[in-house]
C-alpha cells in the first residue's frame, strides 16, 4: 500500500537533475529564499515567535521524514517533542547543563523513546501503526502527570538558557534566535541528507512499494525503526529547543492535540515536500497567534483547515505550488 | 470480609466501576469495528460522536422535557442522522485514496464538533440526573450496587449481543459481512453498496450516541468526555483486533475488569495499564487477540 503522499502528490513531475548537495535547481532557489528570511527577518518580526516558528517548522520536518517518506502515519509525535522539552528543561534547570547539551540530551532520550515506541509499532501497518503510536503517547502522557520531576501540572517553570558553549549569554532574544535557527538549519539538512542518502532510497522504495522491498532483501523492519528513532530524536531536539526558549515545559506539549497540530501543520504545507512542513508550520503558528483571542474557535478552525486539506487541498501549500511550477520542492 | 488483603466492598466496588468503563469500551469499540470493516475507515469522530449523544439526552431534557427514556431512543437516531450526513457530504469522497486520509479526515471533524460544543457550553460539563426508576441502590449482601450502574452493564451487554446477532444471523447482517469480504461481487449481485455503507456509518455512530446517553448521568456531561475515551478505546481495538465482534465486546468488559482491578491493587498504574496490555499483545500476538494478521 503506497503511502499518501505517494497517492498522486507528484504526477506529472520527473525526477530532476540535481544541481548540488541533492537539492534540484528549485529547491535550491526556495533553500536560499529560506535562508534569507531566517536571516533577515528578526531584523523585523519579534525573535520570539520567529524562533516558536522555527521549532515547530523542524518538528514537522521531523513528522515529515516518516508520513512523507516512508508513508507511516505517527499520531504520537506530541511525546517525543513533549519529551524533549522535559529532558532539556530539567538538564538546564537541575543539571545546570549548558543549552546545548540540555537540547541534545532531550533529543536523546526522545530518541531513545522513539525507540522503545517505534519497535511496537511496526509491528503493524497503516491505520493500526497510528491507532498504536497515538496510544502510546498517551500512556507516556499520563507517565509525565505522574512522574515527580515534570511537575504535574505546574510543569518545569524558569528554565535558564544558560550560554551557549558556556561561554555566550543567551539571555538576550536576538543572540537565542541564532542558536535556535542554526538548530533549525543543522535539523533539516541533515534530513535532506538522510533523504538522499542511499538510506533514504530504501525508506522511499519501503513507501511505493513494501513487499517489493522485502523481496529485494532489505529488512524493512530495520530501516522503518531506524527512520522512527530520527524523526523521534530531532522531534526531541526540537521541543527541547522551545523548553529553553521559553523557559518552561508542560504537559501541553505530550497531549495528543499536540499530535494532532504537527499532522495539521505537514498536511497544509504538503506531505512529501521538503519545504511543505516548513511553510505549514509558519501558517499554523501565525494563525494561532492572531486567533489566540478567540479561545475555542482555535480548535474548530484547526478541524475545518483539517477537513478542507483532506478534502480539497492534498498537496498542501507547498505540493500545490510545485505542481503549477512543475517542480517539485 | 476481606479479600486478598483488601476490603469486600472496595474491591467490588472497583470491579464494577471497571465493568461500566468496560461497557463503553465494548460498546464504543464496536462501532469503530463495523465501521472499519465496512467503509475501511476508522472513526476518530467516534469520540466526539458518544460526547453528542450525551449532549443531546441533555438538550432534549432541558430544552423540549423529553426525559431519560425518549433520550435512549431519539439521541441515537438524531446523532445516527448526523453521521450519515457526514459520511454523505465527506468521509464518501475518500474511499478511493489511501486509509489514513480517512483518520485525518475525522480527527479534523471531531475537533471541530468538540470545539463547538466547548464554545457554546463551556468545558466544566453539565449535570444529567439519573431517571427516576433507576435510583437508589440493591443490597447484594457483600456490597451496595446502585441500580443505574447495574442498568448500564446490562443493557450494553444486550446492546453488543443485539448487535452480534443482527450482524451474524439476519440476511441484512450477512449482506454486511459479504459487502465487508468482496463489495464489488455484492455489488454486482445487485445490493447498493455504496448505500449499505452509509447506513453502516450512521449505525456505528449511532452506537456511539447510545453510549454517550448512557453516560450521561455516569460522567457529567461534558465536552471532552469523548476525545479522553476515544484513545483508549483504539488500543483496546488493537489489543483485540477488528476481527471479530464478539472479540471486541470480550476485550471491551475484559480491559475494564482490568482497569478496575488495577485501581484496588496499584492505583498508580491504573491510567497506563491498558496501554502496558496494548504493548505486551503486540509483542506476542501483533494481529490482536481476536484479529487475523
Amino acid at each position: 500500500m503506497a503511502g499518501p503522499a505517494a497517492a498522486g502528490a507528484f504526477e506529472g513531475i520527473d525526477a530532476e537533475k540535481e544541481a548540488l548537495w541533492g537539492f534540484t535547481k528549485p529547491q535550491l532557489l526556495a533553500f536560499g529564499v529560506m535562508l534569507a528570511f531566517i536571516v533577515i527577518s528578526p531584523f523585523y518580526l519579534y525573535p520570539v515567535f520567529l524562533m516558536k516558528v522555527l521549532c515547530f517548522a523542524l518538528f514537522a520536518c521531523a513528522f515529515n521524514l516518516l508520513i512523507g517518506y516512508v508513508g507511516l502515519l505517527s499520531f504520537g509525535h506530541a511525546a517525543y517533542f513533549g519529551m524533549g522539552g522535559y529532558l532539556a528543561g530539567h538538564a538546564a534547570k537541575v543539571w545546570g547543563a549548558t543549552p546545548e547539551v540540555s537540547i541534545l540530551i532531550g533529543g536523546f532520550v526522545a530518541g531513545l523513546l522513539g525507540w522503545a515506541i517505534g519497535a511496537l509499532a511496526i509491528r503493524r501497518q497503516g491505520i493500526y501503526f497510528a491507532m498504536i503510536t497515538l496510544a502510546m503517547a498517551q500512556m507516556v502522557y499520563f507517565f509525565c502527570v505522574q512522574a515527580p520531576f515534570t511537575n504535574g501540572e505546574d510543569g518545569i517553570q524558569a528554565i535558564p538558557r544558560g550560554a551557549f558553549l558556556g561561554q555566550y549569554s543567551l539571555a538576550s532574544d536576538f543572540t537565542l534566535y541564532w542558536m535556535v535557527a542554526g538548530i533549525f538549519l543543522l535539523g533539516f539538512l541533515f534530513i535532506h541528507r538522510v533523504i538522499h542518502s542511499p538510506f533514504g532510497q530504501v525508506m522511499k522504495a519501503i513507501r511505493e512499494n513494501e513487499p517489493r522491498a522485502i523481496s529485494l532483501g532489505y529488512r524493512v523492519d530495520d530501516y522503518k525503526l531506524m527512520a522512527f528513532v530520527i524523526s523521534a530524536a530531532l522531534s526531541g531536539v526540537a521541543g527541547g529547543t522551545k523548553a529553553i526558549v521559553f523557559g518552561i515545559a508542560t504537559l501541553t506539549d505530550v497531549f495528543w492535540t499536540m499530535s494532532g497540530e504537527v499532522v495539521l501543520m505537514s498536511l497544509v504545507g504538503g506531505l512529501g515536500t521538503l519545504f511543505g512542513p516548513v511553510a505549514g508550520a509558519a501558517i499554523i503558528i501565525t494563525m494561532q497567534n492572531y486567533l489566540a483571542e478567540f479561545g475555542a474557535w482555535v480548535t474548530v478552525i484547526q478541524g475545518v483547515i483539517f477537513v478542507l486539506c483532506v478534502l480539497a487541498f492534498r498537496r498542501g501549500v507547498i505540493g500545490e505550488i510545485g505542481r503549477v511550477l512543475k517542480v517539485r520542492l | 470480609m476481606d479479600l486478598f488483603g483488601i476490603p469486600a466492598p472496595l474491591l467490588f466496588g472497583q470491579l464494577l466501576l471497571g465493568l461500566i468503563n468496560g461497557a463503553f469500551y465494548a460498546l464504543l469499540s464496536l462501532g469503530l469495528a463495523v465501521i472499519f470493516g465496512m467503509l475501511n475507515v476508522i472513526n476518530f469522530t467516534h469520540g466526539a460522536q458518544f460526547m453528542m449523544g450525551a449532549f443531546v439526552a441533555w438538550m432534549l431534557l432541558n430544552w423540549l422535557g423529553i426525559g431519560y427514556w425518549g433520550a435512549l431512543i431519539l439521541a441515537p437516531i438524531i446523532v445516527g442522522i448526523t453521521g450519515i450526513i457526514l459520511e454523505r457530504l465527506m468521509i464518501a469522497k475518500l474511499y478511493k485514496l489511501d486509509h489514513l486520509y480517512g483518520l485525518l479526515l475525522t480527527f479534523g471533524l471531531g475537533l471541530i464538533i468538540e470545539g463547538l460544543f466547548r464554545n457554546e457550553f463551556g468545558s466544566s460539563g453539565l449535570p444529567y440526573r439519573i431517571p427516576a426508576e433507576l435510583t437508589g441502590a440493591w443490597d447484594l449482601g457483600f456490597m451496595f450496587m446502585p441500580v443505574y450502574r447495574g442498568w448500564v452493564v446490562v443493557v450494553a451487554f444486550v446492546m453488543c449481543l443485539a448487535t452480534w446477532l443482527v450482524i451474524e444471523k439476519t440476511k441484512i447482517g450477512s449482506y454486511l459481512r459479504a459487502a465487508t469480504e468482496n463489495p464489488a461481487l455484492v455489488q454486482a449481485f445487485g445490493i447498493n453498496v455504496p448505500r449499505m455503507m452509509t447506513l453502516t456509518y450512521g449505525a456505528g455512530v449511532a452506537l456511539a450516541a447510545f453510549a454517550g446517553v448512557l453516560a450521561a448521568p455516569i460522567y457529567s456531561v461534558n465536552p471532552q468526555m469523548g476525545s479522553n475515551l476515544i484513545i483508549i478505546v483504539f488500543a483496546v481495538v488493537v489489543i483485540g483486533g477488528m476481527g471479530s465482534i464478539l472479540g471486541s465486546v470480550l476485550t471491551g468488559f475484559g480491559l475494564g475488569v482490568i482497569e478496575g482491578l488495577t485501581k484496588v491493587f496499584y492505583p498508580e498504574a491504573s491510567s497506563t495499564v491498558i496501554f502496558v496490555v496494548m504493548a505486551i499483545v503486540l509483542l506476542a500476538r501483533p494481529a490482536g487477540l481476536f484479529g487475523r494478521s
